[in-house]
């Protein structure tokens, strides 16, 4: 708990990693300042972008304990204001999910590189970083917890599968290996109550280690306080979950 | 790309954007989530020129009556203009 007599301080700056391909991508870095051990949160941008939202969120976590990195999955489309760019993004169909599961594992591995790192790394996304969230601690080695917010896609009907991405999320579930979080809204139209209840089903199924709250009143990003989509007893309630699940999977 | 319904047309044409006027070569469609339009979906329409950058684009985001009434009027001027012999269609 923080308390007003205890020192603070964060480095926040942009860093570089060497994501899918040995591409340079750019990623965003919070840690509090000192020795550590620190645990670990890999955060996954959503659909708008690369954006200021996802800066603060980074320092927030740093501001809870956490090492946070946040990689730019949008690097290849080029630079520019993060709308701009998420805009060509969002004209291709997103990124290619090899492309994404790659540079977050890349984004894992830089925290478990750092020395004040306490062994622990979790992966945090909203939106499609909720999907791509899910996605790599299903598919890559080395995540300790998973916070989904309400990521669509997840579950896919065969005539939404792309070249960009092949496989539903769902269907690695059997590979999962860390405990998931998922926060969603009762009124979002992706994903709905229902395909999260397919979602919550497979996990049941696979005998996985999940919690997953659905609100009543919120639809999609309802953390957003910059969007008409903000609720605000939600979102401190969802806080307030993700501190509780971290604080449980993530200390050393 | 949260709905993954999204088409790109080629066009001819010049838009200004942020940093002023350019030829732009292609219109991206979608049905998705909005930058700043206060709503989870909107259509979305990207007036680009992917060669010149992400910048080089022209945004609107349009609610559902919005667009079809664009449609609408854009079909209707083009087809009054025809009816005077203004159009020069290659």
């Amino acid at each position: 708990m923080y308390t007003t007599d205890q020192y603070e301080g964060m480095l926040a700056e942009t860093v570089a990693i060497q994501g899918a391909n040995g591409d340079r991508v750019l990623a965003y870095c919070a840690r509090p300042l000192g020795k550590g051990p620190f645990p670990g949160m890999v955060l996954i941008h959503h659909m708008p972008g690369w954006d200021e939202w996802y800066r603060e969120a980074t320092r927030r976590f740093a501001h809870h304990g956490y090492a946070s990195i946040s990689p730019n999955l949008y690097e290849r489309t080029g630079h520019g204001a993060p709308d701009d760019v998420a805009a060509a993004v969002r004209a291709d169909g997103g990124v290619p999910d090899d492309e994404a599961v790659a540079d977050i594992e890349a984004a894992m591995k830089y925290l478990r590189a750092l020395p004040i790192l306490n062994g622990k790394v979790g992966v945090f996304g909203t939106c499609s970083g909720g999907r791509h969230a899910v996605l790599a601690a299903s598919r890559v080695a080395g995540f300790d917890a998973v916070v989904d917010c309400w990521g669509g896609g997840v579950v896919m009907q065969s005539d939404q599968l792309t070249p960009q991405r092949p496989v539903a999320p769902i269907d690695y579930t059997s590979d999962l290996q860390s405990p998931v979080l998922g926060l969603f809204g009762a009124e979002d139209h992706s994903p709905t109550v229902e395909e999260v209840a397919v979602h919550e089903e497979a996990l049941k199924r696979h005998g996985k280690d999940y919690e997953f709250h659905m609100y009543d009143g919120a639809g999609h990003g309802f953390f957003y306080y910059h969007r008409p989509s903000y609720r605000q007893a939600q979102a401190v309630d969802g806080w307030d979950k993700i501190w509780a699940f971290l604080g449980g999977r993530l200390a050393a | 790309m949260c709905t993954m319904i999204v088409q790109k047309v080629p066009l001819e044409g010049f838009g200004k954007g942020a940093g002023g006027w350019f030829d732009m070569n292609q219109a991206n469609v979608s049905w998705d989530h909005p930058f700043h339009a206060p709503e989870e979906h909107a259509l979305n329409i990207d007036f680009v020129n992917e060669s010149r950058g992400p910048g080089a684009r022209v945004a609107v985001e349009l609610s559902v009556e919005s667009a079809r009434q664009l449609v609408e009027t854009i079909q209707t001027v083009l087809g009054e203009a025809e009816g005077k012999g203004l159009l020069k269609e290659s």
